[in-house]
């Protein structure tokens, strides 16, 4: 089929053949990505659903498996709102740059063994960069919606991942330091061995406090202040409405997608076989593509951002900044030298 | 025309206008979001250099941490903007003076004529297997690296000394400790009373039919 495209594409000249290659290798993530953020919307109904014994959404479809495509036609359909006295330009942007900067980030997570729109030698930077450009589709809505509710949110939101970012970060500098390499790829290979390899044993408490971080980055629950229904309204998009509400939905279940699959890719050995290393089990799930692997590794993360939904009442707003500035920080900060330690003294399996 | 070039022209546009809406916007919040774009494309600026490693610090340090900053506080500062402008005619000729002098002298130390091909020759393109971030990492950890220690004291002293200078005595507050409240064990919260079950006095609801 690749082969039949590119025929095809021989009549172009050589500059708008790439550029046709490069849109659609980003449709081939970004469409699935888009399908995976409606079925997660169902999954997380589901999920709270049966946790909190009943049955969720069960009338569209086969078991309410044509929901999240209802909820979109729906959202669709509606009015478009824009207060009076908002700031238009950036009230429309706002939802956009939440959103780009998140699917932007897909491009360099490899999926598999080569399977990567783009290997740059930074990644894990450029990774860190994008997640922390999401804030300002945040701060611009609650500005320019002129409401106070609004701006309340935003200015929660920037507080928050500005003090949460620092703790992924160091997170990450553990990471880079144990596989010596800021390239995904890279980062994934250093962990090939066994399940004893991969990294969440020797950065077990980096492991922790990162995905406490995305959580808090994603405003997922249990620090959702930004939206705080029952503080604030709905925070930030209180008066958002229709497709640009769903932008911000979409940007905020891609986000957790992506926090879950860096989640897998640094600590959990990304495609790499559990079994690796085990004798009869390895040969006995050879068959099995690394991209299931990582997606089921994905999924655990994802059911946990779920649960966690469905299990933890709200952070109240200054127990969220000691948690962040007074307990992450610190402990990341004595993990790099723990680990600077473990790397001068060649502890094994991980680093000899 | 090559695709670098384009961009090259692309990115820059966009940062010079970007730059000059920057000072001359009348709302400092637009203001702050143009400074972002400029830094942006300024980063894209240095990808076509090879820097990726600087390009993508500048995006992740001012663009995500400093200028959130900026802009939050920017958002909460009601700024009235008529004082700013007042006397704007009577300071023009001093200021248009200074400017004058100012870009004078930034064309005698970097004119047109220190630059250009003959002055400085082009750099080799690096090999495919260059690393920018190892680069940089070898010169700020091998060859400066007291310099770079030295800098970095200096910062945690200025960070310290910042901190000490608005550290306040504690006010009288009603902040709540959290180590308290992490110390409250259940039984200093909730007593549990056994008590008999008492009988209901009403009687039974009759059943209907």
């Amino acid at each position: 089929m690749l082969e039949m495209i590119d025929n095809l594409l021989s009549v172009f000249p050589e500059i708008v053949q790439t550029l046709i290659w490069i849109v659609l290798k980003i449709l081939a993530i970004a469409l699935p990505v888009m399908g995976a953020v409606a079925y997660i919307t169902l999954a997380e109904r589901k999920v709270i659903g049966y946790i909190q014994v009943r049955i969720g959404p069960n009338r569209v479809g086969p078991r309410g498996l044509l929901q999240p495509i209802a909820d979109a036609l729906k959202l669709i359909m509606k009015e478009t709102i824009i207060p009076t006295d908002a700031n238009k330009v950036l009230f429309i942007i706002a939802p956009v740059l939440a959103f780009i900067p998140i699917i932007a980030s897909f491009a360099v997570i490899p999926f598999g063994d080569g399977l990567l729109l783009s290997d740059i030698d930074a990644g894990l930077l450029y990774l860190l960069a994008m997640t922390s450009m999401g804030v300002y589709g945040i701060i611009i809505a609650g500005w320019a919606s002129n409401s106070k509710y609004a701006l309340l949110g935003a200015i929660r939101s920037a507080a928050q991942i500005v003090s949460y970012e620092i703790a992924m970060g160091f997170a990450l500098v553990c990471v880079l330091m144990a596989a010596g390499s800021l390239n995904l790829v890279d980062i994934v290979e250093a962990q090939s061995g066994s399940l004893l390899h991969w990294f969440w044993i020797p950065l077990f408490p980096m492991f922790i406090v990162y995905f406490l971080s995305g959580t808090a980055e994603t405003n997922r629950a249990p620090f959702d202040v930004a939206e705080g229904e029952s503080e604030i309204v709905a925070g930030f998009h209180v008066e958002y409405s229709s497709m640009t509400f769903s932008v911000f939905f979409l940007a905020e279940y891609s986000a957790m997608i992506i926090i879950s699959l860096l989640t897998a890719l640094m600590f959990l050995g990304g495609w790499l076989s559990p079994f690796q290393g085990l004798p009869y089990l390895e040969e006995a799930f050879a068959w099995v593509p690394g991209t299931v692997w990582l997606l089921l590794k994905t999924s655990i993360f994802l059911f946990l951002f779920l649960w966690f939904r469905a299990t933890f009442p709200r952070y109240r707003y200054d127990q969220i900044m000691r948690l962040g500035w007074k307990v992450f920080i610190p402990i990341t900060i004595v993990w790099i030298v723990v680990l600077g330690i473990a790397i001068l003294a060649g502890l094994g399996p991980w680093f000899d | 025309m090559s695709a670098e070039l384009i961009l090259f022209y692309l990115f820059s546009t966009i940062l010079v206008v970007a730059g000059f809406m920057v000072i001359t916007i009348r709302n400092p919040v637009k203001a702050a979001l143009f400074l972002v774009l400029a830094f942006i494309a300024c980063a894209g600026v240095w990808i076509l250099l090879e820097a990726e490693f600087l390009a993508i610090t500048l995006v992740l340090v001012y663009v995500g941490a400093v200028m959130v900053l900026f802009l939050f506080v920017v958002m909460m500062l009601d700024i009235n903007l008529a004082p700013l402008k007042e006397g704007f005619t009577r300071y023009l000729p001093l200021g248009a003076i200074i400017a004058l002098v100012i870009v004078i002298e930034i064309s005698i130390v970097v004119g047109p004529e220190r630059f250009g091909l003959e002055q400085i020759p082009a750099p080799e393109p690096a090999a495919a297997d260059f690393s920018n971030t190892k680069e940089l990492g070898r010169l700020l950890y091998v060859q400066y690296v007291y310099p770079f220690e030295l800098a970095a004291v200096i910062l945690l002293v200025a960070i310290v000394a910042a901190i000490a200078l608005t550290l306040r005595p504690k006010r009288h507050t009603k902040f709540i400790k959290i180590e308290d409240q992490l110390d409250v064990r259940r039984n200093d919260r909730v007593r549990m009373v056994n008590m008999p079950a008492e009988k209901k006095k009403s009687p039974r609801r009759q059943k209907q039919g």
